[in-house]
């Protein structure tokens, strides 16, 4: 079996992997990190999305063996282990940004993709468009909006701020 | 998914060889297209072929009067091109309602030509531009290169290399999005570079993508909306799904073309 | 109010694992020495199975098992069930169909399960599943639930000609055909109310382990109600009795009524984890959710609305067939008939209502309760007519409402229904205010000057929540009772576990019931931990469905917290060296009437676990009590939701520009979590009106069988949402909830195509109102205009 090194949340690993692992299968099955989710198998409803050496993607339409060398942050990685959460967590708590909690991790690493390609102060009708890629049955998206938005600008506050990456 | 093989090749030599040397083998740029049929099982290539890794396939850059993007310019990178942004502004437009911005940080504009989705955004843009498509061995005129939905002219061992993009300021893409899929229902890219205007239209038509004379002949005496007054395309041979029959299909192209021009007018040259 | 307590927007308690990605749902779960299950699925919608060959697959690596329904039935395990019996208008009993695990000789519909491969990898599971070689012969098959009752339609279940399940009614025929005869104004209409994928973002899985030593079985589960799952799994379908069987519902999610159900993929989990000795897990994915997950709504409708000359509503009839697919699902028969006819009356005074059911068998996967549960089928029926009505009769719709609205109570509908409290005036006139109606006409004139069609549809809904009241869903059929169970254990350090036989997948229960603690024990809200969704740790409860766990579940805790204070009294009292008359119980301290003497919640719960020197004759030691409430009566939410629509006319894309909610849930235990479950019910309601609809062919085949076809919701597909209240106390329960989880979705519907029809003017919009459609319907409104 080939083998594949990645760095996920910031940890050195290696395996040996059969050739069609997907990334998310990668995470969930051989790391343990059950925090990404998969919720179709059409890339379509976003719970499965992580940071790609800083960029969102899909982790349920990515061949592990891609990515080789590559760096990754998860859900579980977003914040330090003994540190605040991150501040996209945060405001998704304060704001009732989930329900079941199924699609948050993926809706949380979107958001933090969002400010980082498109600042601190989103409005209702942008983060909606940049939302495309993430369902959610729960909310009705109305309190992960909000969420997003008094996440973006908490990202700005610089208090427990940091890259994703 | 069933098993394969899987290359990473780094140069574009290598991937032609590994292409030559196994049989049955798929090339993967962004997987966007790929790996879901794969996950489904309806595809089972007996090699992967990643040409992600392989430098001399990304870039754009401006020559002369076109701009040539590397086939493995994602679309993210085509949003976020300056050069595409100043000389065709209609071209850097289109990626923005392409799958969303996970999907766009990975999948390509070359994975995606080569594909020929019939209700993909970029073939609309290549032939809308009359855009060349180069492979290793060969140029292809873009109204050569799509013959009917998931066909191109591409051979067996042929892999797209960059695609050269005529500069046209006078371009715009409108597009009416599938409510499930994202991908387009209807979508109409028009151009206008001196006297050659182009309108082509994916979605719609149930062998991929095509263009209208018709409409073309309008625009070109006039490039103005109210030129397509009273014209219209036939339902015969268009696509029919939950979503939308022939007719409004039809209808959806008139609707779009329109509004494309009307885009297209009103930027400045 | 406290910080904490009831009325609170108190932050979620469980939201910390979920943001963290810490959260534990089935398919996180794994098991040493776990093995895999992939199903062989029928790719037809009606077929007899002739042979079914194994050989070649079981040869494939890693196979450990490939079992089939001929196994299932020699190893003597039952069919599910549906839990609710129905009677036709003629007495005899409903056509329950045999509905087996896998399928024995004949599959219903594509999907139906054939066989299941076991194996080491759920890789090696598939690949041998494709060298498992069926033999089908295809017979033909019928989608159309309108069409399955024809003379010649293919018949799917001996023992249910015409494909008929029930022929069931509510109201007297002959009284409502001379209540129409009569009639000044009728308002009709023809309804389709789209089918619906439930799509819940987790999809359903199953984990089931056995221990052979001590001979039981252990299922981790997404479910709703894992003790209704245990029941059935053990009574009915015979795996194994309760007591060896422990069912787990982790962390699940969402629901929306499709994970309440007893599905084939647990059952056969269970089996074959016996079987092969290993423990076996199944996830599905989102292609056989679709396939396999119940469908929700389904109904084909005829009803018309009698009024006289003041607009006051003189009778309804309705005649509606329910499609309830292959097989009967564990609740599917009551949905299509105590669920919906019985709120047929809406908000409304109506004297005289008929309704006719027809349940019929289709070549489709089975349909069952999704949120609202018949009742969003009632409201579209009733705020469509009323809407009709009063466009026909160049009425206000308001108005129309208005005057024929229940105005005392309580009111006894003559569909059953005795709605106990409401305004539902005060909620529309809110409602109104809020969304600014008055300027309604001035914004559709700004609309049209850029040649939009702009429109305003209301929906004054009613549902009945809380299903409960086990003498009445008794005595209507349901095979069970539907009170609910707590537990409150108080532990020696002042700390409480709630144990509730309520089922938490997004509703927040954690927090909200923790609240009620913190409030009547005057604890820190932290001190309180609930649990739910393991049979083993909750003696029994009947879960979480029908916006039941605030009425119902929580008046469990209600009442068990009495009976806690009531001890703690006794003990504190004797601690205290004081009668216990003279105990007073006042934010967490016990203080002895008029003295300064008093003793802290901790000191007492610690005093019930010392029990030195305590009188064990009068006071026993300890201090946990448990209760089971059984309410009195449904609850009653009600509101009125305004929508406020833009129309493209060139494309017929519908925009939602603005939308309204003002529910009376009665008494709300935090607002921010019921607004979340506003916004969410909305979502899904808009979902269906405007993107949402499974559709199979004409063989059979599920032409919307996975997000590339069936349009769900997206961010982009809404506005900001407006969302108020009014408050009515429910009576018949002692913290006066509601419940407010379905409301949304009840509403929506007639909302939107109230606004679409307003704006197109034309009244036959089907849901979902796609761009196509509108478009067609503003095609035909200009052409009946022009050729007036």
């Amino acid at each position: 079996m080939p083998t594949v090194s990645l760095t996920v949340n910031g940890k050195a690993v290696t395996a040996d992997v059969d050739p069609r692992t997907l990334l998310v299968q990668f995470l969930r099955e051989h790391l343990r990190l059950t925090g990404t989710h998969v919720g179709c198998d059409t890339s379509q409803c976003g719970a499965c999305v992580v940071h790609l050496d800083g960029k969102a993607v899909k982790s349920c339409t990515t061949l592990v063996l891609s990515i080789n060398g590559s760096s990754v942050t998860t859900i579980e990685g977003l914040a330090d282990a003994n540190g605040p959460l991150h501040p996209m967590q945060e405001a998704f708590r304060q704001n009732h940004g989930l329900q079941c909690g199924y699609c948050t991790p993926g809706m949380i690493m979107a958001a933090v993709d969002m400010v980082n390609r498109k600042g601190n102060d989103l409005d209702d009708h942008t983060i909606r468009k940049e939302l495309d890629g993430n369902l959610c049955r729960c909310t009705g998206y109305h309190n992960i909006v909000k969420s997003i938005a008094a996440g973006a600008r908490a990202m700005a506050g610089g208090a427990g701020q940091q890259a994703a990456e | 998914m069933y098993n394969f093989t899987f290359h990473q090749p780094t140069t574009l030599r290598q991937a032609v060889n590994l292409l030559a040397k196994n049989e049955d083998a798929k090339l993967l740029a962004g997987g966007h297209s790929l790996l879901p049929v794969m996950k489904q099982r309806l595809a089972s290539p007996a090699a992967i072929i990643d040409i992600s890794r392989i430098p001399e396939l990304s870039g754009v850059e401006l020559k002369g009067r076109s701009v040539v993007v590397g086939a493995g310019t994602t679309h993210s990178e085509v949003a976020n091109s300056q050069v595409l942004k100043d000389s065709i502004p209609g071209l850097a437009e289109v990626p923005a309602s392409i799958g969303d911005p996970h999907v766009r940080h990975r999948g390509t504009i070359g994975g995606s030509i080569a594909n020929n989705d019939p209700n993909a955004d970029y073939p609309a843009a290549a032939l809308g531009l009359g855009a060349t498509i180069i492979t290793n061995k060969r140029r292809i005129a873009a109204d050569d290169f799509f013959q009917g939905m998931f066909t191109t002219a591409l051979e067996p061992n042929e892999i797209i290399t960059k695609m050269q993009f005529p500069i046209a300021k006078k371009c715009a893409y409108q597009k009416f999005k599938h409510p499930a899929s994202g991908f387009a229902l209807v979508g109409v890219f028009v151009s206008k570079r001196g006297s050659d205007v182009r309108v082509a239209v994916t979605g719609a038509g149930a062998n991929g993508v095509f263009r209208v004379p018709e409409f073309e002949a309008a625009l070109k005496k006039r490039f103005n909306a109210k030129s397509l007054d009273g014209l219209s395309v036939s339902a015969d041979g268009m696509n029919n799904d939950i979503h939308a029959g022939p007719e409004y299909r039809a209808h959806l192209v008139g609707v779009l073309a329109r509004r494309a021009v009307a885009d297209a007018n009103a930027r400045k040259d | 109010m406290s910080a904490t307590g009831i009325g609170a927007s108190v932050r979620r308690k469980e939201d910390q694992r979920f943001i963290t990605g810490k959260g534990h749902y089935t398919d996180d779960i794994s098991r040493p020495g776990q093995a895999h299950a992939y199903f062989v699925r029928s790719p037809h919608a009606h077929a007899t199975v002739r042979g079914i060959d194994t050989a070649a697959a079981s040869a494939k690596p890693g196979v450990l098992a490939i079992l089939t329904g001929a196994q299932l039935a020699a190893d003597k395990i039952g069919n599910l069930i549906c839990g609710w019996m129905i009677h036709s208008k003629d007495g005899s009993p409903m056509n329950m169909a045999p509905h087996p695990a896998l399928a024995a000789g004949k599959v219903n519909h594509a999907g139906d399960a054939v066989a299941v491969v076991i194996a080491e990898t759920l890789a090696q599971a598939r690949d041998a599943s494709e060298a498992v070689k069926v033999d089908y012969q295809v017979l033909p098959a019928v989608v159309d639930p309108a069409k399955a009752q024809a003379k010649g339609a293919p018949q799917i279940h001996e023992g249910a000609p015409n494909n008929t399940i029930y022929q069931w009614e509510i109201g007297d025929s002959a009284a409502a055909e001379a209540v129409f005869k009569s009639a000044k104004h009728v308002a009709t209409v023809d309804l389709i109310n789209n089918r619906l994928v439930p799509n819940a973002l987790e999809p359903r899985a199953a984990l089931a382990e056995y221990d052979d030593g001590a001979d039981s079985l252990t299922l981790w589960n997404t479910s709703q109600n894992p003790h209704v799952a245990r029941l059935v799994i053990s009574a009915f379908v015979g795996m194994a009795p309760e007591h060896k069987l422990r069912v787990i519902a982790p962390d699940v999610g969402g629901g929306f009524g499709s994970k309440i159900f007893i599905y084939p993929e647990e059952v056969v989990c269970l089996w074959a984890a016996r079987k092969v000795g290993r423990p076996v897990k199944w996830t599905a994915d989102r292609s056989e959710a679709f396939l396999t997950d119940c469908h929700g709504r389904d109904h084909v409708t005829h009803a018309e609305l009698a009024l006289d000359d003041n607009g006051r509503i003189t009778g309804m009839r309705v005649k509606t067939i329910a499609n309830l697919g292959a097989y009967m699902s564990t609740f599917s028969s009551a949905v299509p008939t105590y669920l919906y006819a019985t709120l047929l009356s809406g908000q409304y005074e109506i004297p005289m209502i008929h309704c006719a059911v027809d349940a019929v068998y289709t070549n489709t996967v089975p349909v069952d309760a999704y949120r609202g549960a018949g009742r969003p089928e009632a409201t579209f029926v009733v705020e469509r007519l009323i809407e009709v009505a009063a466009r026909q009769l160049g009425l206000d719709p308001a108005e129309l409402r208005r005057r024929n609205f229940v105005k005392t109570f309580p009111y006894q509908t003559v569909v059953a229904s005795l709605y106990d409290a409401g305004d539902y005036n005060a909620s529309m006139k809110k409602a109104m205010d809020i969304h600014d109606v008055k300027g309604f006409g001035k914004r559709r004139r700004v609309s049209a000057r850029s040649g939009k069609l702009r429109g305003l549809g209301y929906s004054t809904y009613i549902e009945a929540c809380g299903v409960a009241p086990s003498a009445v869903v008794g005595s209507l059929g349901a095979g069970v009772g539907l009170w609910e169970s707590a537990e409150v254990r108080v532990n020696p350090a002042g700390t409480v576990e709630v144990l509730t036989g309520c089922h938490a997948h997004g509703q927040g229960h954690e927090t909200t019931f923790a609240q009620l603690v913190s409030e009547r024990l005057g604890i820190p809200i932290e001190q309180v931990s609930v649990v739910h969704g393991d049979t083993d740790k909750v003696q029994f409860g009947m879960g979480t469905y029908g916006s039941r766990s605030g009425a119902v579940g929580m008046s469990a805790i209600a009442k068990a917290l009495d009976k806690v204070e009531a001890k703690a009294k006794k003990i504190a009292a004797h601690l205290l060296e004081a009668a216990e008359a003279d105990i007073v119980f006042q934010d967490g301290k016990f203080t002895v009437a008029g003295t300064d003497k008093s003793l802290a919640f901790g000191e007492v719960a610690l005093g019930a676990y010392v029990a030195h020197k305590f009188p064990t004759g009068e006071i026993e030691p300890g201090l946990k009590e448990g209760a089971f409430y059984d309410p009195t009566n449904f609850t009653f939410p009600a509101g009125c939701h305004i929508c406020e629509i833009e129309i493209d006319q060139d494309t017929g894309r519908t925009e939602i520009v603005a939308w309204t909610a003002v529910d009376d849930f009665g008494v709300v235990i935090n607002p921010m979590i019921v607004e979340g479950q506003v916004h969410g019910g909305i979502a899904q309601g808009v979902g269906q009106a405007l993107l949402e609809g499974a559709v199979y062919d004409a063989d059979g085949q599920l032409v919307s069988g996975s997000f590339m076809d069936y349009a769900m919701p997206h961010a982009e597909n809404f506005p900001s949402i407006k969302v108020d209240t009014t408050v009515t106390k429910c009576p018949s329960n002692p913290l006066g909830i509601k419940g407010c989880g379905e409301a949304g979705a009840i509403a929506a519907p007639a909302a939107v195509i109230n606004a679409i029809t307003d704006a197109v003017g034309h009244e036959n919009v089907t849901m979902p109102a796609t761009a196509q459609v509108v478009w067609a319907a503003v095609r035909k409104a200009k052409a009946v205009r022009a050729a007036a």
